[in-house]
């Protein structure tokens, strides 16, 4: 029944890198049709954000982050307009929203999402920047895996019924910081705090190196806005899509989800909200 | 108007960068620095409004949650500072932070910028600290700023104007030459004439091939007759010269590799006449395995592309290449690094119809970190060209989003005149595109040269020979080139698509000789190629017509697209942001005829072009060195030297450099660089899944062993090939379908007055070249793809040095007292693999207590070259012999061994021998070992230190299960193996001798500790 597809975008182009394993393991996770759409066939208004009902903003290094990650990737998204129209692509992600679809922004997807201000999102307000991410502690770009604490409380679709998830993440600017501390206070109590590093022996939320790779406030790695449709993380469930991807398989039996996970979930709420 | 834009992080944040400099800057400069802070800046050359100004900077340019911003009025006076230093770009040189705020000004604008508009970007430090001016200017010139293609300023406290801040004039390229093409009458040059031309065009032409182009130039009636018709006359112009020169060049025409050679060995007696090593020795092998192999045969396109190609399976194939980036790397460590990078990408890209990149290695060769000897002139402290190497690479990987998955670093001092850069990129391709195979390409007549990607400027013209006091203010800098990872990534994802849709029939890069090389190279392909220079694209004004063709701007491909797609090819182009521009058509007529404003200014036959330059003649002679082996005392303690060889730079922990590369993008990794409990153990090699939704894997190792060079190159050579298929199979992969690739980094091999033993270092080319046709037919490993760099030296002449008093302490004095510096003859042979099924790939951490461990072959008293030596200071004689008909036997039975998962854990003996061998998979796992040397098969003197540090070649440890202990003794049967002891609980290495004795008693996770401490950054 092809008008019972599940849509899904993937964003490529300007230095965005992540773009084919995003797309596959949307396809694992079982979307019907995944496009992977450069931003320029968004601009010439041959594809339209809103017609789909997933967006994946995938990583990489959008204009080369040489502004500071993704402040130039987030410029584009707010000026550049589709040819011959007065739109904007900013106004077509607020349209997809308001439609009720899904966003998730992995990495660079994610800084993209705060700069933008479609993070946090209080009341709705997707371009307020209260939230940004910033250089690492370390000074350094970092390639490692690290432990994950799901928060079960939060709204956010993407994560339901996980608890803890072992990703990988590949960033240098990835420490999650706020404005001011209402900011912080109010993404507790809304459960916004999606997912957080932790500690491989407590079992509990770490600023400590390296298992907070980049120096977090609280150990954030990941948020949603209140509606839990939009969702950001610096961690890389796309590059968990395989058991062999894990660092470890050839010696432990591995019991921590694919990152597929995350695409099911999305799809499943798909099915159920939006078909 | 020029307006001044500051942006930093808000006071009350970290300083990231920041403090990791004020950390450089104690531990390196010694220097008693309390803080460091960074401001950027951005200089708006524009006819903008105030309100558009502000717009910008608070746009685009400032995150208001983590940063500040001011207009016109300086920052720095907020954050206090004792010393500001400002740094920026010299005119000309690629500044990718301004080029994006440029676009983004434009997206602000909705218009773009005029020629004379533009934005500029710098970066000032602000330090504290009790420093003096001169302090401050060693922090300048030593860490902060490159002054090939920098420019600073220090000012200190007092002197700075907190109002207007510093004032400094945009880098902006202003020199305005006259356009013009010079003519040589060289028929009319005498022979020392004909050498000074060639010297002060920096040509590096020698006098056989300027007289083979004035012989070309004066007696070729057909020739000359042509030339008139186009308006040309018997004069060479300097466009035909300088393509010439670029075509015939060493780095191009590979004309050492190619020389017919007289070499005598000296214990022999023998004397033999080699015509090309390249033919006898590479590409002979490379056949001969080919036809042994038959219809198993998976080799598709070697030596004559960009890159070589295999066959992966049924639908894909795989391209590879290895480049060197050396010279580059030592004016600019970070610049060359990561042009070595982004350049050697386009090299698979260029293969065929065009690859799509799904990984990299690197190697490095730097001289120790922490040298403390005084400096040469001219020459960088090793830890800087590491750093800035390092950064390099890491810039030029990750952001194309190519996950780096191999590589190593080897030190020894000689790299201190010239640090050894090696950048390899594999990439796929479908079997078949738009229904040709892919590994196929061809420009026919008719089709149109279209330059694609960056703009061109004088980047690299003439390399690095250029040196800084050539430099003037708004003068471009020509000497080093900056790479931009994503204006390439950009033009790369338009030409997959331009692929995709069959617009193109040839792909090639721009890099080495720019235009004269890609163009000249395509035009084989059609017979012909006319090229109009006017028509391409200028980064700035007041090119010459010969600076165009020859330049090495970078992200730059050259395509062949056939008339009736060049519409949807352009429009497809504009639409993705890439620059790409029509320069002329293939023709058939022989000719590379070049066009400047209507006007021919160059045509040369493509016969005389590619094929013209005559042979070199060189000799070699081959006198062994004399060498002895050393009287070491047995030592008491096994242990104590196993500790000391793991915290050895060429043996200890790389982890700080493999981090900070992006080693899993594209998510096909399987082995990572970094594995075990803690993920922080030494993988052999790396498995990758390039498809993602196939099991089917790639293996990539490699071998390199310069340490070997000192005794013989052509065991040199025999190792490195043998540690690098020793690694692959280590993870799995299958020896029957691997294929190899050479790249050779020589010292100058021709005896001259500065290389007085110059047929000694061209005996050790052949030796190894040699070495290299035994090894690869031994094996069945062909290569498919290699290159050389030839002069890997430094000389400081004027230095006037006694032969017995260096100061420097590397190198070795001429008789005229200049000081020289040539890096060990050092080969790196990489290897591409296929693994039928990933979920067999092995890892070497040692996975449980109560397994079996096993050495797999013969260990000999062979400690020549080895660390243990080098660690007492010598080098001694009897290096490692590889004996390659039971290695490849073992090698295939290991194989067989790992897809039938008889074993849990396999690790390569290599330096340091087998007790590192077993520490690392020790430490690795976190699982004991307890091992009795006394089983271990062995040949020559008894002793513990020997049995466990020598570094005989193709020996593997594993361990194995116990339940299949049957199984795999029965597999082994018959071959070199022996079961020398177990896995425990107890987190200790015990190595026990004949008596019974401990040698070696350790705990491992402080052998880890000695293994992780030096490069522990």
């Amino acid at each position: 029944m092809a008008h019972k597809q599940v849509k899904v975008i993937v964003t490529a182009g300007y230095g965005t890198n992540c773009e084919r394993e995003t797309a596959h393991v949307c396809r694992e996770a079982g979307a019907e049709k995944v496009d992977i759409v450069h931003l320029s066939e968004l601009v010439y208004g041959e594809k339209r954000l809103d017609d789909y009902h997933l967006l994946c903003l995938p990583g990489g290094f959008l204009d080369g982050d040489h502004l500071g990650a993704a402040k130039a990737g987030a410029h584009r998204f707010r000026y550049a307009k589709v040819k011959g129209r007065e739109e904007r692509l900013l106004d077509q992600i607020i349209n997809l929203i308001e439609k009720g679809g899904l966003i998730i922004g992995i990495c660079n997807g994610f800084q993209l999402l705060v700069k933008l201000g479609l993070l946090p999102g209080f009341n709705g307000n997707y371009t307020q920047r209260l939230t940004s991410l910033t250089y690492n502690d370390s000074g350094r770009f970092e390639d490692r895996w690290v432990k994950l604490r799901i928060n079960q409380a939060s709204p956010c679709v993407f994560t339901r019924g996980l608890k803890e998830m072992f990703l990988p993440i590949r960033h240098g600017e990835g420490k999650f910081v706020v404005k001011d501390d209402e900011v912080l206070k109010r993404l507790k109590a809304q459960n916004q705090i999606v997912c957080q590093y932790i500690h491989p022996v407590t079992g509990e939320p770490t600023t400590e190196y390296p298992f907070n790779p980049n120096g977090s406030i609280l150990g954030i790695a990941g948020i949603c806005d209140e509606t839990g449709r939009i969702f950001g993380l610096m961690p890389h469930p796309e590059a968990y899509n395989h058991p062999t991807n894990h660092p470890r398989w050839r010696r432990e039996e591995i019991k921590d989800p694919l990152g597929t996970v995350l695409f099911k979930n999305a799809i499943n709420y798909i099915r159920e909200n939006l078909l | 108007m020029l307006a001044r834009i500051e942006v930093a992080l808000k006071p009350e944040l970290k300083d990231a960068l920041g403090e990791k400099l004020a950390r450089r800057m104690r531990e390196d400069l010694s220097l008693s620095v309390e803080a460091c802070r960074t401001v950027r800046i951005y200089l708006v050359e524009a006819n903008i409004s105030r309100e558009d100004l502000l717009a910008f900077a608070s746009g685009p340019l400032c995150d208001p949650v983590t940063e500040i911003y001011s207009v016109e009025k300086p920052l720095a006076p907020r954050f206090g500072f004792d010393w500001l230093i400002q740094v920026g770009f010299r005119p000309g040189v690629t500044d990718n932070e301004g080029k994006v705020a440029k676009e983004a000004l434009e997206l602000l604008l909705g218009r773009s910028l005029a020629t004379d508009e533009n934005v500029y970007s710098l970066t000032q430090y602000l330090i504290k600290g009790n420093l003096t001016q001169e302090d401050a200017e060693r922090i300048a010139r030593e860490l902060l700023a490159n002054v090939l293609i920098e420019r600073f300023w220090v000012v200190s406290e007092k002197d700075f104007n907190p109002e207007k801040g510093l004032i400094i004039t945009p880098p902006k390229v202003t020199e305005t030459h006259e356009i013009k093409v010079e003519f040589f009458d060289l028929s009319r040059l005498s022979d020392d004439e004909l050498l000074k031309l060639s010297k002060e065009r920096l040509l590096a032409l020698n006098l056989r091939e300027m007289k083979t182009i004035k012989e070309f130039f004066t007696s070729n009636k057909d020739f000359l007759s042509l030339r008139q018709k186009y308006g040309l006359d018997h004069r060479i112009t300097d466009v035909e010269l300088e393509s010439l020169a670029q075509t015939w060049s060493e780095h191009c025409k590979h004309k050492i590799f190619n020389a017919r050679i007289t070499y005598t060995d000296k214990v022999s007696g023998k004397t033999e006449v080699i015509d090309s090593l390249f033919k006898t020795y590479i590409r002979r092998s490379t056949e001969e395995i080919r036809k042994a192999k038959g219809e198993r045969d998976f080799c598709l396109s070697v030596f004559v592309d960009n890159a070589g190609v295999i066959k992966l399976n049924d639908k894909w194939n795989v391209a590879m290449k290895v480049e060197t980036h050396n010279s580059p790397s030592a004016l600019d460590p970070y610049g060359g690094a990561l042009t070595g990078i982004v350049g050697v990408n386009r090299d698979p890209f260029g293969t065929g119809k065009g690859a799509l990149l799904v990984f990299n290695t690197d190697v490095f060769c730097f001289a120790p970190p922490d040298w403390d000897r005084p400096l040469p002139p001219r020459l960088l402290h090793p830890k800087r060209i590491f750093e800035g190497v390092r950064e390099g690479v890491e810039h030029g990987g990750n952001k194309s989003g190519i996950p780096t998955v191999n590589g190593s670093i080897v030190f020894d001092p000689r790299y201190l005149g010239k640090p050894l850069v090696y950048c390899g990129t594999g990439g796929i391709m479908p079997a078949e595109v738009c229904g040709e195979p892919s590994w196929k390409k061809g420009a026919r007549p008719g089709d149109l040269v279209v330059m694609v990607g960056g703009r061109i400027g004088k980047d690299g013209i003439h390399g690095a020979t250029f040196s800084s006091e050539e430099l003037h203010e708004g003068s471009p800098a020509t000497a080093v080139q900056i790479g931009d990872p994503i204006t390439q990534k950009k033009m790369f994802d338009f030409l997959l698509k331009a692929r995709d849709e069959c617009l193109y029939t040839s792909i090639t890069d721009n890099g080495a000789g720019g235009l004269s090389s890609s163009v000249g190279e395509m035009a084989r392909e059609s017979g012909g190629a006319e090229l109009d220079l006017e028509k391409a694209p200028l980064k700035y004004h007041g090119l010459q017509p010969w600076e165009i063709l020859v330049s090495e701007s970078q992200e730059r491909m050259t395509v062949a697209v056939p008339p009736e797609h060049i519409d949807r090819f352009l429009e497809l182009a504009q639409k993705m942001d890439v620059e790409a521009t029509v320069l002329g058509k293939f023709t058939d007529s022989g000719f590379f005829h070049i066009l400047y404003q209507g006007k021919t200014v160059g045509l040369l036959p493509l016969e005389f072009l590619h094929e013209g330059v005559p042979q070199l003649e060189l000799e070699a002679v081959w006198v062994p060195p004399r060498l002895e082996e050393p009287v070491l005392a047995e030592p008491e303690d096994c242990g104590g030297i196993l500790k000391e060889l793991l915290s050895s730079y060429n043996i200890c922990s790389k982890e700080y450099v493999v981090r900070q590369y992006d080693h899993e993008v594209q998510g096909g990794s399987v082995i990572k660089p970094l594995t075990g409990v803690k993920d922080d153990g030494p993988s052999d090699a790396a498995v990758l899944r390039p498809e993602l939704k196939e099991n089917d894997g790639l293996v990539v190792a490699h071998g390199i062993c310069p340490k070997y060079s000192d005794i013989d190159t052509y065991w040199m050579v025999a190792n490195a090939i043998d540690e690098a298929i020793r690694n692959a199979v280590c993870v799995g992969a299958d020896i029957e379908h691997m294929a190899g690739l050479d790249n050779f980094c020589w010292c100058d091999p021709i005896q001259s007055e500065k290389t007085p033993d110059g047929h000694y270092k061209l005996a050790q080319l052949v030796r190894a070249n040699q070495a290299l046709y035994d090894f690869t037919t031994a094996y069945g490993v062909p290569c498919i793809s290699g290159k050389d760099s030839m002069k890997n030296d430094y000389l400081a002449s004027g230095l006037g040095l006694a032969p017995e008093n260096n100061p420097f302490g590397v190198g070795v004095v001429l008789p005229d007292g200049s000081l020289k510096i040539s890096v060990p003859p050092t080969l790196l042979f990489s290897v591409l693999a296929r693994i039928p099924d990933v979920n067999r790939a092995m890892t070497l951490d040692a996975k449980k207590p109560g397994e079996l461990v096993y050495i797999l072959g013969l260990t000999r008293d062979e400690l020549g070259g080895s660390e243990y030596f080098r660690l007492k200071g010598f080098v001694g004689k009897n290096m490692p012999k590889v004996k390659a008909s039971s290695a490849y036997d073992r090698y295939l039975r290991l194989r067989d061994a790992i897809y039938y998962g008889l074993i849990s854990a396999a690790h390569d003996c290599s330096d340091g021998g087998l007790a590192v061998a077993l520490a690392e998979m020790a430490f690795s796992g976190e699982v004991g070992m307890v091992v009795d040397l006394t089983a271990l098969p062995y040949e020559g003197e008894k002793r513990p230190d020997y049995i466990l540090f020598s570094e005989s070649a193709s020996r593997i440890v594993v361990t194995v299960p116990r339940e299949r202990q049957k199984d795999f003794e029965k597999l082994f049967s018959g071959t070199v193996y022996a079961l020398i002891g177990e896995t425990v609980a107890e987190p200790v290495l015990i190595c026990r001798d004949e008596k019974g004795k401990a040698v070696i008693e350790e705990n491992i996770f402080e052998l880890k500790k000695a293994w992780q401490a030096p490069l522990n950054w």
